[in-house]
């Protein structure tokens, strides 16, 4: 019998789909919302200090979408909460006070001082929340007053910051991470360095949505003006995917605890983000774009396919894809594939041809003894994907491996050895040269 | 009841694609290798570039690029039997058996383009040359139009007092609602560098030698003048009408829906004419309208499509008759005596077999022929119709032709608008010389 129960960093959870610190976790009325609709936790939209900021009387969101105006990444320019401090502590003393069995996570934004820190920790602990999520990644408007992105772009900062939190409060403390950066293991090392529990990626990406052509001003638009916004939704999360991965699999970080970020829209995605080392997930665009209730496909897609996979908690999932990431130079040079189209499949359209031919390895055929016919030429398919990848349809064409013989394009024998870069001749720092 | 039938006249049977439609339905085509659509239009309209186009919020930029092959795409959106042309390659039909609706979206484009009024092309320089064009038609208007465009001056000789052939007198008016043959003329002629001169048919006082000593090329698409006699016992009762006459007098009547179309018709014949006649007469108020063809129903000409048109508007469909006689009453029609027909041997046989449908109106839609006469000069003839090469020519080298007047062709406009294109080149490329 499958488990969706979660346990992070101590804090349990009905399952592990928490909504992400945003818009949807503002208010007491939005999160009871969610809890009703069986989310597992929240993390409460970041406090900052009293007096509170102040948002743009525009609009805040610019989208990207697909021909059918399916939401594929969403960018925003609102801030960290909008109301007074002691509002929100309120209501979250009251949230977690009414639904004992949820998680209970608060996002903080105060500016790199020490008091500022400890001044507000005591207040959240007073609320009975279950943690802190340290927010180091939104990477507008709070960046140009030194917070926010401002801080998890500095790696010294990150520590820092960790340090005096985890002095003063008993409270489990998530750093959350700004994928804004060259490499994402720098920041999450000084968070570990700094004594933090977990971290949690991706915040937002840096980002303009697009340009009025008509105005010529970036939206979202304000008066004829834009800044850039922090992107997030299905768009981000191979970025967020990757970098959940890069610190699961980091000698440093592997280990810390994860919390997963970027993008999750269905089960499967959320999937993914445990199979890569993420201890639980987070949502934010997913809710804003359909509503809560996108929880129940969560919740049973991802139960029912732990059920048909043999897995029976979300600890069995989490980190199982971890070991099969590898830097480049590990992978197997001697595994050989070629692509292959069935042609009951095959629906004639020629993309596979017409990207191979102009883009690729000339590869694909696109007349066989006069008539229109798509068949892979094996002594020119160097196995790269690409047709798999522009086929519209599922399955038609596949890549398969070739397990004995000789390559037709190398004319070299297909070897059942592993041999990678680090060995081969053409390496010039390599030991097989 | 008369406000009834004016409103399902003016009714379309598409109606126009919105935006947001043309956006999803744009998205579905896959811009295929060599696609097999653009083999499929008889003008070879670049098909996914426009739909293409379409999607990347460019109507404009689409219609162009329909216009550059086919500058009645307007009027061919509304009237090709796309089931049977571009829609019929889709390759979406092998994969969904549901292709792109590229007739719409193309009707979106050209829509766009001539509501803005606009045409997308500047006249060459003037040539100095001259072109007589002989029918306002389809393949008249398409080599004008080409002709002006590349500088040259053309009059076109129209017998009718109104241009626009049988777009204007010979299709349903539900296929062009809003007057749109009309429209399409004006916007085919405000290129510039055209005169047409009405009521000027071939005959006495507009000979072929007359247009070939004032011009320097003649291009002869003036359609089929007549339509074929029905040869039995009564044909000429009354209450016994051409079809084609009947939409031509439809089309250009004040009020349409003041018409006596009979309270029980019988249409005789199985092309487009016919499912025109029949569907017309439904709207306008016939109780019962029967389309009686000789052959069995995958042997009409008109597409499925139209037969389905027919059906869905009460119009029943009535196979392997053929007429044996009118039968009269006080000079009126009061029946039709079919005879049963069957295949033997190969070829259609009646069997014997007869039955009167009583009616009181009767419609022949039984084709249409070229009446060759002496007008023409004695030019080479193929099967009664204008013999012609594949560049248009005729015997005469100052003479071209094209459309439903010269041999082997389909009756189709869009393929009298190639016809004229055709032409157009070939007269261009002899008058550049």
């Amino acid at each position: 019998m499958v488990d969706l129960k979660s346990n992070f960093l101590g804090i349990e959870s009905p399952n592990p789909f928490w909504l992400a610190s945003a818009p949807p976790t503002d208010k007491e009325v939005n999160v009871v919302r969610a809890f009703e609709a069986g989310w597992g936790g929240v993390v409460w939209k970041t406090l900052g200090e009293d007096p509170h900021i102040v948002n743009v009387n525009g609009p805040r969101y610019g989208a990207v979408y697909s021909s059918d105006r399916t939401l594929m990444g969403l960018n925003n320019i609102e801030l960290i909460t909008d109301r007074p401090l002691q509002t929100n502590l309120d209501e979250i003393t009251r949230v977690k006070r009414n639904w004992p069995d949820r998680a209970v996570v608060v996002s903080l934004m105060v500016p790199c001082e020490e008091k500022n820190w400890s001044t507000i920790l005591k207040k959240v602990e007073d609320t009975g929340a279950d943690g802190v999520e340290l927010n180091f990644g939104c990477p507008h408007g709070m960046s140009e007053r030194g917070m926010g992105a401002a801080v998890g772009q500095v790696p010294e900062y990150i520590e820092m910051v960790a340090q005096w939190c985890k002095q003063h409060t008993k409270l489990p403390v998530i750093v959350k991470l700004t994928p804004n950066i060259t490499d994402i293991r720098f920041p999450a090392r000084a968070a570990k360095s700094g004594g933090a529990d977990a971290v949690s990626l991706i915040n937002t990406i840096s980002s303009i949505v697009s340009v009025n052509l008509d105005t010529m001003s970036p939206e979202p638009s304000i008066d004829g003006w834009g800044s850039h916004g922090g992107y997030c939704g299905p768009a981000v999360k191979p970025i967020a995917l990757n970098m959940v991965a890069e610190i699961a699999r980091d000698e440093e970080t592997r280990g810390l605890p994860i919390s997963g970020i970027g993008g999750v829209t269905t089960w499967r995605d959320a999937a993914e983000f445990l199979a890569l080392g993420a201890g639980n997930i987070q949502v934010c665009t997913a809710a804003m774009t359909y509503g809560f209730r996108i929880i129940e496909e969560l919740t049973t897609g991802l139960a029912g396919w732990m059920e048909s996979s043999g897995y029976n908690s979300i600890d069995d999932v989490i980190g199982r894809a971890v070991p099969n990431v590898k830097d480049w130079q590990e992978l197997n040079l001697n595994y050989i594939a070629k692509a292959k189209i069935d042609q009951d499949l095959c629906i004639q359209c020629g993309r596979c041809h017409v990207v191979c031919e102009d883009t690729s390895h000339q590869a694909i055929t696109a007349k066989v003894n006069g008539t229109r016919h798509f068949e892979v030429i094996d002594e020119e398919c160097v196995g790269c994907n690409l047709c798999v990848s522009v086929c519209p349809v599922d399955n038609c064409i596949t890549m398969e491996a070739m397990t004995e013989g000789t390559d037709p394009r190398t004319q070299q024998p297909i070897s059942p050895e592993y041999a990678n870069w680090t060995t081969h001749p053409n390496n010039p720092y390599g030991s097989g040269g | 009841m008369a406000n009834h039938r004016l409103q399902s006249l003016s009714e379309e049977l598409h109606p126009p694609l919105t935006q947001h439609e043309a956006s999803v339905e744009s998205d579905r085509c896959y811009f295929c290798f060599d696609a097999p659509c653009i083999t499929a239009c008889p003008t070879g309209i670049d098909i996914p570039l426009f739909i293409r186009q379409i999607k990347a919020d460019n109507p404009t930029g689409a219609a162009k690029t329909i216009f550059d092959e086919n500058i009645l795409g307007g009027m061919c959106a509304r009237v090709c039997p796309t089931e049977t042309l571009c829609e019929q390659a889709c390759v979406r039909n092998t994969q969904e058996e549901k292709p792109v609706r590229i007739g719409e979206l193309q009707r979106f484009a050209t829509d766009t383009l001539m509501d803005a009024n606009t045409q997308p092309y500047e006249r060459e320089a003037s040539t100095g040359k001259t072109v007589a064009v002989v029918g306002a038609g389809p393949a008249g208007l398409s080599c004008a139009h080409r002709l002006a465009l590349q500088g040259h001056a053309v009059t076109i000789f129209e017998a009718h007092s109104k241009p626009g052939g049988l777009n204007e007198f010979g299709i349903a008016a539900y296929k062009t609602v809003d007057n749109f043959a009309q429209r399409e003329v004006n916007y085919v002629l405000s290129i510039g560098g055209i005169d047409v001169e009405y009521e000027k048919p071939l005959g006495p006082s507009l000979s072929l030698d007359d247009l070939k000593n004032q011009f320097d090329a003649v291009f002869l698409g003036m359609g089929l003048g007549n339509t074929n006699t029905l040869d039995v016992p009564g044909h000429d009762v009354g209450g016994v009408h051409d079809a084609v006459e009947f939409i031509a007098q439809l089309r250009q009547a004040d009020n349409p829906q003041s018409l006596d179309v009979g309270n029980d018709v019988v249409v005789i014949g199985g092309g487009m004419t016919a499912i025109d006649a029949a569907v017309q007469s439904k709207l306008l108020g016939a109780d019962d309208v029967t389309v009686v063809y000789r052959r069995d129903q995958d042997s009409m000409n008109a597409s499925p499509f139209e037969q389905q048109v027919a059906q869905t508007h009460g119009v029943l469909l009535k196979t392997h008759w053929q007429p044996s006689q009118i039968i009269a009453n006080n000079g009126k029609v009061a029946g039709v005596e079919f005879e049963k027909t069957a295949v033997q041997n190969g070829t259609l046989q009646g069997t014997g077999e007869k039955r009167v449908f009583t009616c009181d109106r009767v419609l022949l839609a039984i084709g249409q022929q070229f009446e060759a006469n002496d007008t023409l000069n004695g030019l080479d003839l193929e099967n009664r119709r204008i013999k012609v090469d594949e560049n248009g020519r005729t015997s005469d080298a100052k003479i071209w032709a094209g459309g439903d007047c010269v041999a082997g062709g389909d009756d189709l406009t869009v393929s009298a608008v190639q016809a004229g294109k055709v032409a157009a080149l070939s007269i261009h490329t002899q008058l550049s010389a």
